[in-house]
């Protein structure tokens, strides 16, 4: 029961376990027990490739949050078991490299649960079926990634390799998450399989192209796709295990495969066909332009799976129009890209993992991966040569490795697509198969740069920081499996095409499956085709393009070095960091003032603008009690007093004219029948009087304050405005009762309280609570001022300071 | 009456926010003393004013008594403010022996000068 699930808990068990070995310090080295882990899940998956490629499926439900309708699924099919298998196969083998790869100084227990955690989130990635459980796996790849592109944290390129990465990726995955939310609330379920069945009826729904568009977004920036591939080549400050295993060989396909889950929810419709092939076209190019120019092999290589990554792309944004037709023999014809798209994934797994290694043993064996400074390594490094040469040969296209059947392939359908009668194919669709055949071009030449410039040439010893000396046996067994898997697809196509891509093809096209046969018969030789013939002219024009440099190479000045994506992203961060701290600055003044301000114009606004927007201001005078002349005096006197304190000369003036406005509040009490409170405040105010007549004897003089005219009318607007406001509230609610008041029952004080004076029974028997708060209150006062006067806490801080 | 009273707590607020807004601390603390009179007077005019007797319950028979509730929370209100005021007052005079200003723009601190 639920043993597909363990199949993603098990890494993540072990990633918690290692540690725990670690500190035992036993003399077996730490990389076997995630080595057995891979070895072990990978043989287990192996089992299922019979049942699928008989169409079986397999799906296993663990309830999680089930009131949310999020449950952890773990559905096996044709395109999860390809990603499943990779991810295992190329782990095992990235282990055995690392075993070798990292000495024994470095923290491999870090390295190791982090490389199981990845192991364990990309499974989890592939196998969910419910959209927030791929989500929550989706951010842990980039969590994982991170941790592991800045393994050596000490260096600062690593640490900017990995924020950089981390940016790009979450923010991607939070595009994606937002679309995942889209399709929920359209078709009112998490499971991909359920939205496969629903999504085809939603075409026309509103968020259908802004859910497609999230949706590619989190899948173009995990897997690298222009404008988002700039991460890739920095994420190489990792070591070259994790470049090996993550950047080339599994997490930039979770993108390739997201796409490819997602083809028959989305696919089938002209937007989706042209961002997917556009985007892919165009990544492959730059690709593989960028990477001619590099003079590191890990960042020639990094480029280089980026182009690679765009061609699978646009192979699937070929193969998706094939949903367009529903079934004929054309939807056939064109999902043959499709297929091809996921043999090229496979094949590509395996010549780019090989050539990682060898490029790792080049930089473990000789201390440097510049090309400028290696060369004849040939002779001294026979395996590796051989390994580099095959994975380079099949990257270019060449016969007998299996780049040239994907190549093939490929060039097959960029040529067929053209002949599609729909999405404004006739006129800009030519230009499809131009752009695969000029990128192919690059990438012969790239791949002759490896090989050539690194292995072949004078030996430079002197600029080696040791001298070149084959890798260590564990090392090589690694990339000779790969390479060996290379020759063994290209001898063997049909073998891996009838047994794991075409159940794959059938799970990106689960409606065209029952009517016919996905698979493709593939072979080396097809004759003299247009295909063959493209081949041929990519070969000679890339010898021709690599045996004269000079006569090419000024394209690429006319391009200023300045002018990149990562100048942009390096300026937008800057600019973002340094704009948010100016504009803090700005308004972060320190001063009391300013911030009173922001209040009290955010006070105006608010109440003059719900004025002016609802019309509600209601005014009337009619239930107002009438005025006698002595009332009119009082309150005369007290604006008189009030706004004379604003012209007082000294501050006992200003202190008396406020004993004016208390005694007359007082006043007013006795007159609005509120006798305690008129007791209350008499004394109150007698009292803050003195205390303001202490006080101010030890403060300084009530100065003339000296502030600009532009200041004080500032001032003057805001008072003004505030005070119109707030009288302009308490006009428009005062003779706006919604409800009887409630005081009728508080005067049964005597019946109830046995009081007899109804404000004393509310402050001591109905409301008794506040009446002890407010004791706290002032009890607290009086502690403070007490402490406040009377501790002193010294200069205690300024001698730290100056310590 | 409300009405006159409404006019009257808008220009003590008015005073108030201006005294705030100033840059010396004798002056902002004046201007919470002013607040609070004007809040404390708000409150019982809208409660009613002058319709009813005082709300003490005596031998004679009288029926209607003003709002004893605004009352009562004002009288929380005026030990409260003072409260608060005593401890605002001794704060400044601590800060003005400690720091030799009672200019707001000096008093906030090195980062700014």
């Amino acid at each position: 029961m639920g043993t597909l699930n363990f199949v993603v808990l098990i890494p993540f068990l072990a990633a918690m376990l290692i540690p725990l070995f670690y500190k035992k310090g036993t003399r077996l080295h730490i990389g076997l027990l995630p080595m057995i882990v891979a070895v072990s899940l990978f043989s287990y998956l192996l089992f299922y490739i019979p049942q699928i490629a008989n169409g079986k499926t397999f799906l296993h439900t663990i309830s999680w949050i089930p009131s949310y309708g999020i449950n952890f699924t773990a559905y096996l099919d044709g395109l999860s078991l390809i990603l499943a298998l990779l991810i295992t196969g190329i782990g095992t083998l990235v282990i055995l490299y690392s075993i070798y790869y990292l000495s024994e100084n470095e923290q491999l227990g870090h390295f190791y649960t982090y490389l199981m955690l990845f192991m364990g989130a990309m499974l989890g990635v592939v196998l969910s079926d419910n959209m927030m459980v791929l989500y929550v796996f989706w951010e842990l790849t980039s969590i994982s990634s991170f941790l592991l592109i800045a393994f050596w944290y000490q260096r600062k390129r690593s640490r900017e390799g990995a924020q950089k990465s981390l940016l790009i990726t979450v923010s991607g995955g939070f595009g994606m998450l937002i679309g995942f939310l889209m399709i929920y609330t359209m078709t009112g379920t998490l499971s991909v399989r359920e939205v496969i069945q629903i999504m085809p009826e939603m075409t026309g729904h509103g968020l259908f192209v802004p859910a497609m568009l999230l949706v590619l977004f989190g899948a173009f920036t995990k897997s690298a796709q222009f404008p988002f591939h700039i991460w890739l080549p920095d994420a190489m400050e990792a070591p070259t295990p994790v470049s090996a295993y993550l950047h080339s060989a599994t997490m930039v396909k979770a993108g390739i495969y997201l796409v490819a889950r997602f083809t028959p929810v989305f696919g089938g419709e002209g937007i989706w066909f042209w961002i997917v092939t556009g985007v892919g076209l165009f990544t492959l190019f730059w690709g593989s332009f960028q990477a001619v120019r590099q003079t590191d092999l890990k960042a020639l290589l990094a480029f280089s799976t980026i182009s690679q990554l765009g061609m699978i792309m646009s192979m699937f944004g070929m193969g998706s129009v094939a949903l367009h037709f529903g079934y004929s023999t054309e939807s056939v014809f064109y999902s043959q890209a499709t297929f091809a798209a996921l043999f090229h994934l496979v094949n590509h797994s395996t010549f780019k993992g090989a050539l990682f290694m060898a490029v790792g043993i080049v930089d473990h064996e000789v201390g440097t991966r510049d090309i400028r400074r290696l060369g004849g390594l040939a002779t001294i490094m026979p395996i590796t040569f051989t390994v580099s040469l095959i994975g380079s040969f099949s990257m270019a296209g060449l016969p007998p490795f299996n780049g040239f059947l994907s190549k093939e392939m490929f060039f097959q359908a960029a040529v067929d697509i053209t002949e599609l009668g729909v999405f404004h194919m006739d006129t800009i669709g030519n230009l499809i198969p131009i752009v695969a055949w000029v990128a192919s071009i690059f990438t012969f030449v790239y791949s002759m740069i490896i090989v050539f410039q690194t292995f072949l040439g004078p030996y430079k010893e002197e600029r080696l920081e040791r001298p070149a000396n084959e890798g260590p046996g564990g090392m090589l067994i690694s990339p000779v499996i790969l390479a060996g898997l290379v020759v063994l697809i290209f001898l063997m196509p049909n073998m891996l095409g009838n047994y794991i891509i075409r159940p794959a093809v059938e799970s990106v096209f689960p409606t065209l499956v029952t009517e016919m046969n996905l698979g493709v018969e593939i072979s080396a030789w097809h004759g003299l085709n247009t295909a063959l013939w493209m081949t041929i002219g990519v070969i000679v024009l890339g010898i021709l393009l690599y045996s004269f440099p000079r006569a090419w190479r000024w394209i690429y000045a006319i391009f200023p070095i300045g002018w990149s994506l990562n100048t942009l992203y390096n300026f937008t961060l800057e600019q973002s960091v340094k704009s948010s701290r100016k504009f803090t600055n700005s308004y972060m003044t320190g001063l009391l003032r300013h911030y009173l301000m922001y209040i009290y114009l955010f006070f105006i606004l608010l109440v003059a603008g719900a004025f002016a927007l609802t019309g509600s201001y209601d005014f009337t005078i009619s239930g107002n009690a009438e005025i006698s002349i002595f009332e009119w005096i009082i309150a005369l006197t007290l604006i008189i007093a009030a706004i004379s304190i604003l012209f007082a000369k000294s501050r006992l003036t200003a202190i008396l004219l406020n004993s004016v406005l208390g005694y007359g509040v007082a006043l007013l009490f006795v007159i609005f029948r509120a006798p305690d409170l008129a007791l209350t405040q008499m004394v109150i105010e007698t009292v803050t009087t003195v205390l303001f007549l202490v006080a101010y004897y030890f403060l300084p003089e009530w100065k003339k304050e000296n502030e600009s005219r532009r200041i004080n009318l500032s001032k003057l607007l805001i008072s003004i405005g505030f005070g119109a406001s707030f009288t302009a509230v308490a006009l428009a609610v005062q003779n706006n009762r919604l409800f009887d008041r409630i005081s009728t029952y508080f005067e049964n004080s005597y019946e109830l309280a046995g009081g007899r004076n109804i404000v004393n029974t509310i402050l001591s028997d109905f409301r008794g609570f506040d009446t002890m708060l407010e004791v706290v209150v002032l009890l607290i006062a009086g502690i403070g001022v007490y402490s406040i006067i009377k501790l002193k806490a010294g200069n205690r801080g300024d001698k730290f300071e100056n310590q | 009456m409300e009405t006159l009273m409404i006019i009257l707590t808008g220009v003590l607020v008015t005073i108030a926010t201006y005294l705030v807004l100033s840059k010396s601390v004798i002056r902002v603390i004046l201007g919470t003393a002013v607040y609070s009179h004007a809040a404390h007077l708000l409150i019982i005019t809208m409660g009613g004013l002058k319709k009813g007797n005082v709300p003490i319950l005596g031998d004679d028979d009288v029926s209607t008594f003003v709002d004893p509730l605004p009352q009562a929370l004002i009288l929380t209100s005026i030990v409260i403010s003072f409260a608060v005021t005593a401890l605002v007052l001794v704060l400044a005079y601590r800060a003005y022996q400690t720091l030799g200003t009672d200019n707001m723009e000096e008093l906030r601190g090195r980062k700014y000068e």
